[in-house]
């Protein structure tokens, strides 16, 4: 059983399983924090950034001057953003046969594996997590319109990708081609996030990815189901493990309002699904007690609406709160009261009807959280110069320093009110006591402790044994023996089982049966009976057939007390038997047959005049006192 | 109510309430087994009546008799009390009464020891059973064989483990099947019927018969609960019911609603042990006690949570849910109960709506109250599709997308290798705002599927659908008024769909309206469970909610004396309460008006005797009714029909296939068709009748992968002449089974190999030297044995395989070599054959 790491990202993995026979892909994540080192793409022309000065090298080597300009002391690629694709030259990826998805951001390098590998196998994952990952931006959608990447990813592509997905519940049990079973599990971080659990009837592997102790909107994490793992990968923590979230929430409240109350406006650079629910949910609550009723809180996205409307469809998937509401039946999340009410509003873009609704001072919620695309970069451009205004940056996947850098100087206020609901230290190693599993395989990063605090010891997994450590392009053996396979017994067969009693409790039975495999499924069923001999003269000829060496004689145990082998052989007419003492045992003489048998600890050797009837008689009678297997 | 009205649950439940008074016992069948009947008695077809009552008092007796000879009750003994499923033999005592039309089913045609006795009045388990007080029925026997291999008898589990080890020789025990006969042709003495050293019944620790069941961890675990069940049924046998089904590889299924009827569904389900019931609901028919099933079926005294493992309820419809207050807060189970989400949203408000018209409207008294139908819903665990739900260790449910209204539901019950599937009410075409059901191959042993339209193939759906909008169209015209009785949920919204669709096309202006109340609230739960409803009506549910009608408005019940066209969609669907009725009432006496029944009425509702022609109704109060409107049946009803029907059997590729929920004429028809066309059995049981399948589940066991990887190198498909044989030790500890190489297994026993060892010593007349006898030998040998290895050793010596051969001068002959032959135990046949070979001398050596 090996583990290929083909990406080092800890939350953004895409690992390789090679268990049983089968290939299994381990979500497909696509490392997008390659995009801060670009400069924004512009809604509209932008004087500033295109006024940058061109950077060249110190040697005066400026071949490449028109792509790289300088920004504050910065350096940016004047380009459309690429992206750090997963390994794809450590394993054949034509082979993968399965790929589960843990949750809808772990899907974007989806394409590229389905589409480009020569890849004919199935996708699992959940229905939500398909139907947000279809609206969450990503290169593979947002650049389609950008020529450089055309080559790589259509939006024909995406959708032939998405096809073949196979929608799957959690705790479905999924059988892969009766060698595996993979199971996902609620792992209460986003709506339809999963764990999924690799089994077989004598291992069992736990994939742990993105999950969350928290109770916020989805379905709890499902722990239980995880007991018993032989080995558990762990990816997917917090990425702030410092942060609280709930105190996050607090200030991203407060700051909002102190700014609004000033007078200004506040951006807040997001995705269109996943914390935004709780945030609008939270200021659900805070806005009257605040006084910020009447403050239009605008969600501009081309999936605002999608995003809001598929929130609340998907009951099935939510914490049991919000599940008793929609038995009501009313809709899970608050937000439907809030645009009811008019006071959210969603628009697909800054163009159309939103410029004529444009109020200020106000709140925008829109993306993309690295401030290198979409319509954040034209808020930015817009409210950046005011000091009234300000930016809180909520999303944990870029560093805010890094995404505002292109933008400096700046005279907005920037606040980080990083949320991230996944496990964070102190949580790991609870979920690690409560499950127990064998071995811990996890991303290098968490093995030690941040490269900013290395004197946080706490900031990592701790556990015995030590966790395994995996870094992008590493291939890992995992320290798994199997040992046993299922394997059916027909009841016929069942049937005709002797069982002996070898020691108090434990018994043994010889089987000779024939096996067969199909679908990797074995099964044991009676040997056919031998057809009965048709005629006498072909009877005859059988019988002096050269004996198949393959009919299995059992193997023989016990040993043979000499003077009861000797008493025995007198009572079957055997007279003048004599016994001599060897060094290692007896040897027993029989003068009249010319026989000789010597009888040790573990071996008995008979040794007789070519005599058939004779050398079976005694075989009878030293077989008496061995068990046979 | 004549032709099926035995068919009917009123009909079946009344007798066997009588019954049970009579006699004292809750059993509705009775199983003889050949176990206590002479052997020449269990061959005789069905005969005489005199013969066969005599026959069944002889087993009656045996029965009292085999009692007192085994104290505490033998297993079968206490199962046949409980009333629960049939003994192992299987012979059929079927006691009928005459007249009643249910000789030809009796006949040939009859299912191989499936079909039970309906309940006769019986003596008590304390005398013989007294068929000669009820003279008027008649008596049929049946003998049938035993099922193939597998003979379950629950005593032979009872001798304890210890008598493995003093088993005779194979050749000597008689197997299970000998055994069984042996007590047959012994007659009801079974102590004798007992191999030599077993114990006497009834000793502890009966996980012994590791033959028959033998293997099987699981059961050797349910033993032990059987233990227990017996030990306490023997104490109170009376209290064993139904419930006290033990570990057998059967499926027992009894339907207590739905068995050749509509309405009121409610299957038993014992599976592997476990039980199940499928459904809790009411009879639209019946305002009295036989609107529920009788859940002192399952047990009299007991707590039915000892008894079921748990409850599946399909869907939401009354008939289906409708008894699920009364059964677990009145009658009292707090076990968990399966449903899935939309269904446990919407099920507590058609319940509160039915007790409200029980309790309000008609003014019962003991009904289940509100608060009942809250704590009812708290032991409700919801399920997602696809889904594998662990019940408990063993005992897993799985949901398919049935299609029939929103979160409705297939399940599949399974224990170990055993499954059962149970369709509830289900839809095989897709339609304006569900899917189609859909099951994988998933090969359960049996597939329980509703039969609502088992005679009827439908046409298209789009000529319906044309018809139907033709039909309103006219009477709105000519300035009528429409009636379509509806329930609310299901029906009513995909009609919603397909009027408002026609009326926003053809632009038409006269009203249409929804009964109010559940209504709104019914579109809004659609809205919220889209993820349940078909493909196109989730793609597209961004831009437009279908749930959101523009034509549609909500009825006033002041509407109803408007003047001009109008049509109204209203509630319940049968007419046999509520606004529906009220409208049918107020329209029926003008002639330009019309009703649209879109589903299937329950006999006994306005509804049933409006379609089956009746215009003159008697109402409550002695009124009577005449009913001019035009009255039109159009099936809407989401059920499959019988092409749906076969089409979910060849999906699903039951090894039987049991139906329910249907009439019985139609179900004959079904029935025959399913047994033609998929050449598997069908069973149609009426309410209280039980179906017993033997189910032949196989063992699992690990084998070690040593040994599995040496085999399968060995290529997998062994041809069909020679099957390769595989051979190993299984190793049974406490409950694990293992099967390894004999070589492990003496490892892990930690004991050592004792090699036997056999040298003969062949003699031959051979003058030359050593090693030319040798080459001689070899020479012969190599010519001989073709297919073996047969090598040359520079020593001199020469080996076939592991078999060595060394030829030496005689010690006193000169021209004689003396040939040793040494072999193992494990190559005897080659040794021998090669000693008996050689004996034969070599051919003459060229010279």
């Amino acid at each position: 059983m090996k583990l290929y790491c083909l990406s080092g990202h800890p939350t953004l993995p895409c690992n390789v399983l090679k268990f049983k026979s089968t290939t299994i892909m381990l979500d497909c994540g696509l490392d997008m924090t390659s995009t801060l080192n670009f400069l924004p793409l512009p809604l509209v022309q932008s004087p500033r950034l295109s006024n940058l000065p061109g950077w060249s090298l110190k040697d005066g080597n400026a071949f490449l001057d028109k792509e790289l300009k300088e920004c504050s002391g910065h350096v940016f690629v004047d380009s459309v953003p690429e992206f750090c694709l997963p390994e794809t030259e450590l394993i054949d990826l034509s082979t993968v046969d399965v790929i589960l998805i843990s949750n809808y951001h772990c899907m974007m390098a989806l394409p590229y594996i389905t589409e480009h590998t020569g890849f004919t196998g199935t996708v699992y994952a959940t229905e939500p997590t398909v139907q947000i990952g279809r609206l969450l931006p990503s290169p593979l959608k947002d650049a389609v319109e950008v020529s450089t990447w055309r080559r790589c990813y259509t939006m024909q592509e995406v959708n032939s990708a998405l096809s073949k997905i196979q929608l799957v519940g959690y705790s479905q049990k999924i059988e892969l081609f009766g060698a595996v079973q993979v199971t996902p599990l609620s792992s209460g971080y986003a709506l339809g996030s999963s764990n999924w659990i690799i089994q077989s009837h004598y291992e069992k592997v736990s994939y742990v990815s993105g999950s969350s102790l928290l109770t916020t909107h989805p379905q709890p994490m499902d722990q239980a189901s995880l007991k018993n793992s032989d080995v558990l990968v762990l990816t997917g923590l917090t990425q702030i493990p410092t942060a609280n979230p709930d105190g996050m929430v607090g200030e991203f409240c407060s700051n909002l309002a102190l700014t609004v109350r000033n007078g200004g406006n506040v951006l807040v650079p997001c995705y269109p699904s996943g914390v935004i629910y709780d945030l609008l949910e939270c200021l659900y609550q805070y806005i009257d007690s605040a006084g910020l009723s009447n403050i239009p809180f605008y969600f501009i996205s081309p999936v605002a609406n999608s995003s809001l409307e598929f929130s609340q469809i998907f009951a099935e998937w939510l914490c049991h709160n919000k599940q008793t509401k929609v038995y009501l039946p009313e809709p899970p999340f608050p937000h439907a009261e809030l645009i009811q009410t008019n006071k959210l509003r969603h628009y697909p873009s800054i163009h159309g009807d939103f410029s004529n609704d444009f109020r200020q001072p106000c709140v925008v919620f829109t993306g993309h959280p690295s401030l290198r695309f979409g319509d954040v970069v034209h808020f930015m451009e817009l409210w950046g110069k005011s000091s009234l205004n300000t930016v809180i940056f909520t999303e944990p996947d870029f560093s805010y320093l890094e995404a505002l850098a292109p933008y400096q100087p700046l005279a907005m206020k920037c606040i980080y009110c990083p949320i991230d609901t996944r496990l964070n230290f102190i949580q790991v190693s609870k979920l690690l006591k409560e499950v127990q599993p064998l071995h811990v395989v996890c991303p290098e990063q968490y093995t030690q402790p941040p490269p900013a605090q290395s004197h946080r010891m706490d900031l990592m997994i701790d556990c015995q044994p030590p966790a395994m450590s995996y870094r992008r392009a590493e291939v890992l053996a995992l320290p798994f023996k199997r040992l046993f396979e299922k394997i059916e017994i027909m009841p016929e067969l069942a049937d005709s089982l002797v069982p002996m009693e070898i020691k108090p409790g434990i018994s043994l039975a010889t089987v000779s049966a024939v096996l067969h495999t199909k679908d990797n499924k074995h099964v044991l069923q009676p040997p056919p009976r031998p057809a009965p001999p048709t005629s006498g003269k072909k009877r005859k000829r059988a019988s002096e057939d050269i004996p198949d060496c393959k009919v299995l004689k059992p193997l023989l145990s016990g040993s043979i007390p000499v003077e009861q082998f000797v008493q025995t052989l007198e009572k079957h007419g055997f007279s003048d038997v004599k016994v001599e003492d060897t060094a290692k045992g007896h040897i027993v003489l029989l003068q009249e047959a010319e026989t000789l048998i010597q009888i040790e600890e573990d071996s008995t050797h008979i040794i007789c005049d070519n005599d058939e009837m004779l050398r079976v008689r005694l075989r009878d009678l030293v077989l008496k006192f061995l068990q046979k297997f | 109510m004549q032709g099926t009205a035995k068919a009917l649950p009123g009909a079946a439940h009344g007798p066997k309430v009588r019954a049970r008074r009579e006699s004292g016992l809750s059993i509705p069948t009775l199983w003889v087994t050949a176990a206590w009947r002479p052997r020449k008695e269990r061959g005789s077809q069905p005969g005489t009546p005199g013969s066969e009552g005599g026959s069944g008092a002889l087993s009656g007796k045996s029965f009292n008799s085999s009692r007192k000879g085994v104290p505490g009750g033998t297993g079968l003994g206490s199962r046949t009390q409980g009333g629960w499923g049939p003994g192992p033999g299987r012979v059929l005592l079927q006691v009928q009464a005459p007249g009643r039309g249910r000789g030809p089913r009796a006949g040939p045609a009859w299912e191989p020891g499936l079909r039970p006795l309906h309940p006769p009045a019986l003596g008590s388990h304390a005398r013989p059973l007294g068929y000669a007080q009820a003279p008027p029925r008649q008596i049929r026997l049946r003998s049938v064989p035993p099922p193939p291999a597998r003979v379950y008898l629950p005593c032979r589990r009872r001798r304890s483990r210890r008598c493995w080890t003093r088993r005779p020789a194979p050749s000597h025990r008689p197997a299970a099947r000998d055994w069984l006969s042996a007590v047959q042709s012994e007659g009801p003495e079974r102590g004798r019927a007992f191999p030599a050293g077993a114990p006497e019944a009834g000793a502890p620790g009966c996980a012994c018969a590791v033959r028959a069941a033998g293997l099987v961890p699981a059961e050797l675990r349910s033993w032990a609960v059987v233990g227990q069940a017996w030990s306490v049924g023997s104490g109170s046998a009376a209290a064993t019911g139904w419930g006290a089904a033990c570990r057998m590889p059967e499926i027992r299924v009894t339907p207590l609603g739905a068995g050749q009827d509509v309405g009121r569904s409610c299957i038993l389900v014992s599976i592997g042990g476990k039980n199940v019931m499928l459904d809790c609901g009411m009879h639209m028919g019946f305002n009295d006690d036989r609107r529920f099933p009788d859940f002192s079926y399952i047990t009299r005294n007991g707590r039915l949570t000892d008894f079921l493992d748990c409850v599946i309820i399909s869907h939401f419809h009354l008939d289906h849910c409708g008894a699920l207050p009364y059964f677990s807060e009145m009658v009292g189970y707090d076990g968990p109960i399966y449903m899935t989400h939309p269904t446990q949203a919407i099920c507590p408000i058609l319940l509160e709506d039915y007790r409200k018209i029980a309790v309000d409207k008609k003014g019962e008294a003991n009904f289940f109250t509100s608060q009942m139908i809250k704590d009812c819903m708290k032991k409700v665990v919801a399920v997602h599709l696809h889904q594998t739900v662990q019940v408990d260790d063993e005992l897993e449910i799985k949901a398919y997308y049935a299609g029939h209204v929103l979160g409705a539901a297939m399940f599949q019950i399974k224990v170990g290798s055993e499954s059962v599937v149970y369709t509830g009410d289900y839809n095989m075409t897709p339609d304006r705002h569900l899917g189609a059901a859909w099951i994988d191959k998933c090969r359960p042993n049996l597939l329980i599927t509703e039969s609502t339209y088992a005679t009827t193939i439908r046409d298209s759906k789009r000529c319906r659908e044309r018809d139907f909008l033709k039909k309103v169209h006219e009477t709105v015209e000519r300035g009528g008024k429409v009636l379509i009785p509806v329930f609310a949920l299901g029906r009513a919204q995909e009609l919603c769909i397909l009027l408002e669709t026609f009326w926003e096309r053809v632009n038409l202006k006269a009203p249409i309206y929804f009964s109010t109340g559940l209504t709104e609230k019914a579109n809004h739960y659609y809205k919220l469970f889209i993820t349940w409803t078909n493909q196109k009506i989730r793609k597209t549910f961004v831009q437009r909610n279908m749930f959101e009608f523009k034509h549609i408005k909500a009825f006033d019940r002041a509407f109803a004396d408007n003047p001009g066209p109008m049509v109204v969609f209203a509630t319940p669907g049968m007419l046999h309460a509520g606004q529906s009725l009220q409208i049918f009432r107020k329209w029926a006496g003008n002639e330009k008006n019309m009703v649209i029944m879109p589903g299937y009425c329950v006999q006994g509702t306005v509804g049933h005797k409006i379609l089956s022609g009746q215009r003159k109704l008697e109402m409550e109060g002695r009124q009577v009714l005449e009913v001019k409107m035009q009255v039109e049946y159009m099936s809407f009803s989401a059920h499959a029909d019988a092409k749906g029907i076969m089409q979910l059997v060849g999906q699903a590729e039951p090894e039987s296939v049991l139906l329910v929920h249907g009439e019985a004429k139609k179900m004959e028809f079904l029935k025959q068709k399913i047994e033609q066309e998929f050449r598997v059995n069908c069973y149609m049981p009426a309410n209280g009748e039980t179906v017993t399948l033997p189910t032949s589940p196989s063992i699992p066991v690990g084998i070690s992968l040593g040994l599995l990887k040496r085999e399968m190198a060995q290529g997998l498909l062994p041809s069909a002449k020679k099957p390769r044989l595989l051979h190993g030790t299984l190793i049974m500890k406490d409950s694990s089974f293992q099967l390894v190489s004999s070589e492990q297994a003496l490892k892990e026993l930690g004991l050592a190999e004792h090699q036997l060892r056999f040298t003969c010593r062949v003699h031959l007349h051979d003058s030359r030297k050593e090693q030319e006898t040798a080459a001689r030998v070899y020479s012969h040998l190599k010519s001989v044995l073709k297919d073996h290895c047969v090598q040359h050793l520079p020593d001199g010596s020469v080996t076939v395989e592991s078999i060595l051969i060394q030829a030496a001068a005689h010690s006193e002959d000169p021209g004689t070599k003396v040939l040793l032959v040494s072999w193992t135990y494990q190559d005897e046949e080659l040794g021998s054959y090669l000693t008996s070979l050689l004996k034969k001398g070599l051919p003459q050596a060229p010279s």
